[in-house]
């Protein structure tokens, strides 16, 4: 039986993610993620100024990485001198798993 | 007024001054000792030598360690040089060793890359559109 403190732990969770979803500017840090993951602080802020037109300070971009990583999908790790950030997508799983989309390889929906 | 000197601190002068010249190409264009181990040393471009002047010195103030340490672990360029091909020069400096904490990328108009000049700081090339 998954008690009541477990429940407030994954929404808990669940709350973290779609609050880290639910910004435009944290999807496209995510977007450039995809694209190479393993960026650095100054990589990711180069790349929404010059290729986003998304010109914010350093810290702004600081403060959307942390919500990124409270939620998972960002993981960052030292290497030597520097600081990578790296996409975690598993957290996605997350919501298929609670509203799993149509098997499209399944029975199709009766329509007789 | 003209810009025509710029530095960058570096661990080690004699270092510096191999990796600037060595590896990267440029040519050395004043080395006077100013005290102790600390050298005047400057390079300039082989295809500008009346260019800017970029100064290797000498990292021994306190305050240069943290600040450079604090720029390099953010992946901070504390310099930009400017090539014909990102891309190219990607490839003949990681055949020399030298590591880049980013690779080639298309940054709108601009391909840039951020190399590990093993003299504590990270260096920015740069190819502009033509």
């Amino acid at each position: 039986m998954i008690g009541k403190r477990t429940l407030a732990y994954a929404e808990g969770v669940a709350d973290d993610l779609f609050k880290a979803l639910a910004d435009s500017t944290r999807r496209t840090i995510l977007d450039e993620l995809a694209e190479r993951s393993g960026q650095t602080l100054f990589e990711i802020c180069s790349r929404l100024s010059m290729k986003h037109q998304l010109g914010m300070s350093r810290q702004a971009v600081s403060q959307h990485l942390a919500v990124l990583e409270a939620a998972g999908l960002v993981e960052t790790r030292r290497e030597g001198r520097y600081k990578f950030h790296d996409l975690n997508t598993a957290p996605l799983r997350l919501i298929t798993e609670r509203w799993p989309p149509p098997d499209p390889s399944g029975p199709q929906e009766s329509t007789s | 007024m003209k810009i025509h000197l710029t530095s960058v601190f570096v661990d080690d002068q004699a270092r510096a001054e191999r990796f600037y010249t060595d590896v990267l190409g440029f040519v050395k264009k004043h080395d006077v000792p100013v005290g102790g181990q600390d050298r005047w040393l400057t390079v300039v471009s082989p295809d500008e030598p009346e260019g800017t002047e970029l100064l290797l010195e000498p990292a021994a103030h306190p305050a240069a360690v943290t600040y450079r340490d604090a720029l390099v672990a953010d992946g901070i360029p504390l310099a930009q040089f400017a090539v014909d091909d990102v891309h190219a020069e990607y490839e003949r400096l990681r055949g020399l060793g030298v590591g880049f904490t980013q690779e080639p990328t298309e940054m709108g108009p601009v391909t840039t890359a951020v190399f590990d000049d093993t003299c504590g700081n990270l260096i920015q090339i740069a190819t502009e559109p033509q």
